[in-house]
């Protein structure tokens, strides 16, 4: 039962794991906060575009359900994020995350 | 007699409410409690005595409670007093009281006065048990306790290292006869399989033929304890060291109770002895042998205390050849009129050092009988008793040793004569004693801090010295059911003869040689052969040089050896290796928020990877 634009649902699900694996190097590579941010995002809508994929695939609403909730809690999660870069960027005056690794640990 | 129980009650309360308090009652009070009561505890056990002597029976039994109690075994404690028992609580409380009066004037310029009374009234507290206890168990925990205390009490001016040596020295050298005893108790117990003490020497007399090979190594062991807590050979070495502690306690306890001990065990148990006649034997020989090296070592030396100390050694020394020779209450007498002059020549002696700021050097005294005259005629009374002049107390109590060994089917005369030549050089270093100390020129100027409290124990001391034979002969009459005290005197025997005129010939030689001028004595003792025999008795022929070599010093060298401890190597690898883990682990805490995202993705990955494969 394929979905209605004929793309095949394994490769929704490759390009959820490319994705979701760039947001992984991204975080581990990268040390500017705001990329790090950035890279987070990406591995939610990868998270999201499997959960869509699977609910195209097996004709169930919950997999769209799924990805409101993940909308949310990015959203949620930006505005924190956010607060938290710009007590960063006031304190050390850099944007560099590991600037905050004092107390080691 | 149901009063019995309040007599070791009393300091044991005593000690309970000083220590509680930690010294921070006023002096009166501690002064009321600690002297108090012992006092109240000798009046219960003069009431106690006169009641049991009325009474007539031969023993009365206190059951107090279960102490414990493991299937078929058990031990109740149970206080046991019979003739011996109340001759023996009379002497501890009485005798005691005297000295703790006496000791609240003593002590009370120094630090510690209540820890000093508190120590001293469990002491009283641990030998009562000691005596009155019903089994051999009992015995045991207050032999112990008399051993701890004296511990505490020669140790008690702890701000000097060496007497704390002293009081190790005392503790460890005792313990020695304290296994001795208690492998002698073990072995009577799977014997006999009873601890009770009068069972246990009924159930010895039925078990086991007169001679038998059990019965003489249990009574040895028994002997090894004795030996240790009496300060006989060999286990004597820790007595001298002992004077480390006040001189108060020096009367207590290293002259009038604890070091007769091991005399009282021995008679205790007379029934283990008397099947064996080598067992016996060697308690004479003990107890000879002890009275000879005493005696001799007390001849050169010139602590005054040192003298005394000696002397309470070569004196317990005849207690144990007495009771070698089966006097035992003999034995007991001695004890008696011992714990009497004894305990008047230390206090006396005490006076004497305290009027000198502490000084104990004899060679620095000297002519103080007219600046001192109540220490000195007490000195007097109770070397007088000492070296058994006649009618003094000391007197009918050697005597009745002495003929008692010379009948002695066992090499009775050999004892009778080695005792009468050691009675020889008793009255030669009490001569000694008293010249330097007393008389000739005055080398330091006396205080006379002469206080009631001091002098009225001195005063009932010396009448009891001189009196006390006649106490004796009352309770000790068919004490042991051997005929008793041979009381009086025994003008019809030449034997008796010599043994009475030997202590005089002794002081007239004494004096002869010590006192006037007619006799050089320096020639012979700065002669080469003379400083060389003197040294060796000074230090008490060389014991402790053998027991510094054979053991002290090897258990140093091995202690240095082993100073890091072999066996904590294990326990140190242990901690080093979690040290080490520690170490790695604290690595991976950096603080780095990447690290910890890529050790979250590897630990991910790998059960991915572990899933995957499974």
């Amino acid at each position: 039962m394929d979905v209605p634009l004929g793309i095949p649902f394994e490769h929704v699900i490759y390009l959820a794991i490319i994705l979701f694996l760039i947001g992984v190097v991204g975080i581990l590579i990268r040390r500017n906060v705001i990329f790090i941010l950035l890279s987070l995002e990406v591995m939610m809508n990868a998270c999201g575009l499997a959960f869509i994929a699977a609910g195209a695939r097996w004709g169930e609403a919950d997999g769209q359900v799924m990805f409101m909730f993940i909308l949310a809690l990015a959203a949620a999660e930006v505005a924190v994020a956010l607060g938290l870069v710009v007590q960063l960027s006031r304190r050390f005056r850099t944007l560099d995350i590991d600037a905050a690794s004092e107390m080691t640990g | 007699m149901s009063m019995l129980w309040i007599v070791p009650a009393l300091p044991l309360a005593g000690f309970l409410i000083l220590f509680v308090t930690e010294g921070k009652l006023p002096k009166m009070a501690v002064a009321a409690i600690g002297a108090g009561s012992v006092g109240l505890s000798a009046l219960v056990a003069l009431f106690v005595g006169i009641e049991f002597m009325g009474s007539g029976s031969t023993s009365y039994a206190q059951d107090l409670w279960t102490w414990m109690a493991v299937g078929e075994f058990s031990v109740p404690v149970t206080l046991y007093l019979d003739r011996l028992a109340l001759v023996m609580v009379g002497v501890i409380t009485g005798v005691g009281f005297l000295i703790h009066l006496y000791a609240t004037g003593y002590m009370w310029e120094e630090e510690g006065y209540s820890r000093f009374f508190a120590y001293m009234n469990l002491f009283v507290f641990a030998m009562l048990l000691l005596v009155l206890g019903d089994s051999l168990l009992l015995l045991f925990l207050g032999w112990e306790g008399v051993g701890l205390c004296s511990y505490l009490l020669i140790g008690f001016f702890h701000t000097d290292p060496a007497n704390g040596y002293a009081a190790r020295k005392a503790f460890v050298v005792t313990r020695v006869g304290d296994t001795l005893l208690i492998l002698g108790l073990f072995l009577l117990f799977r014997e006999i399989g009873t601890l009770d003490i009068q069972e246990s020497i009924a159930g010895a007399k039925e078990a086991w033929p007169n001679g038998s090979t059990m019965n003489t190594a249990i009574a040895l062991l028994l002997l090894g304890g004795a030996v240790g807590k009496s300060a006989q050979v060999p286990l004597q070495t820790w007595l001298p060291d002992a004077m480390a502690g006040p001189t108060p306690v020096s009367a207590l306890i290293h002259a009038a109770t604890m070091v007769t001990a091991g005399v009282y065990l021995i008679a205790r148990m007379q029934g283990i002895y008397l099947l064996s006649d080598t067992a016996m034997l060697c308690v004479a020989i003990v107890g000879l042998v002890t009275l000879f090296i005493a005696s001799f070592t007390a001849l050169v030396q010139s602590d005054i205390k040192r003298v005394l100390a000696f002397s309470t050694m070569s004196q317990i020394g005849y207690m144990f050849l007495a009771l070698g020779v089966g006097a035992w209450s003999a034995a007991i007498f001695h004890l008696m009129t011992h714990a009497f002059f004894k305990a008047l020549l230390f206090l006396a002696s005490g006076s004497v050092i305290l009027s000198l700021h502490h000084e104990q050097d004899m060679f620095k005294m000297g002519g103080l009988w007219r600046k001192l005259p109540i220490p000195f005629w007490c000195m007097a009374i109770g070397s007088a008793a000492l070296v058994a002049l006649p009618l003094t107390s000391g007197f009918f109590s050697k005597d009745a040793i002495l003929l008692t060994a010379s009948h002695s089917e066992n090499y009775g005369m050999w004892l009778w004569g080695g005792a009468v030549a050691a009675a020889f050089m008793t009255s030669l270093y009490t001569m000694r004693m008293m010249v330097i100390t007393f008389f000739g020129e005055t080398k330091m100027e006396p205080h006379d801090p002469s206080k009631a409290n001091m002098w009225l124990p001195l005063l009932v001391l010396a009448a009891l010295s001189i009196g006390g034979g006649w106490l004796g002969f009352s309770v000790l009459e068919e004490l042991f059911h051997d005929g008793g005290v041979h009381g009086g005197l025994h003008l019809d025997d030449p034997i008796a003869w010599a043994t009475m005129a030997v202590p005089l010939l002794g002081v007239a030689f004494g004096y002869f040689v010590f006192a006037t001028k007619a006799f050089d004595r320096r020639g012979m003792v700065e002669s080469a052969a003379g400083k060389a025999v003197g040294k060796y008795w000074f230090t008490g022929w060389g014991f402790d040089w053998i027991y510094d070599t054979l053991v002290v010093n090897p258990f140093r060298w091995l202690a240095r050896l082993n100073k890091n401890d072999a066996v904590d190597y294990i326990f140190r690898f242990t901690s080093l290796v979690a040290r080490i883990l520690h170490n790695l682990l604290s690595i991976t805490q950096n603080g780095r928020l990447r690290w910890y995202a890529l050790t979250m993705f590897a630990g991910l990955l790998f059960a991915l990877v572990v899933v995957a494969i499974i």
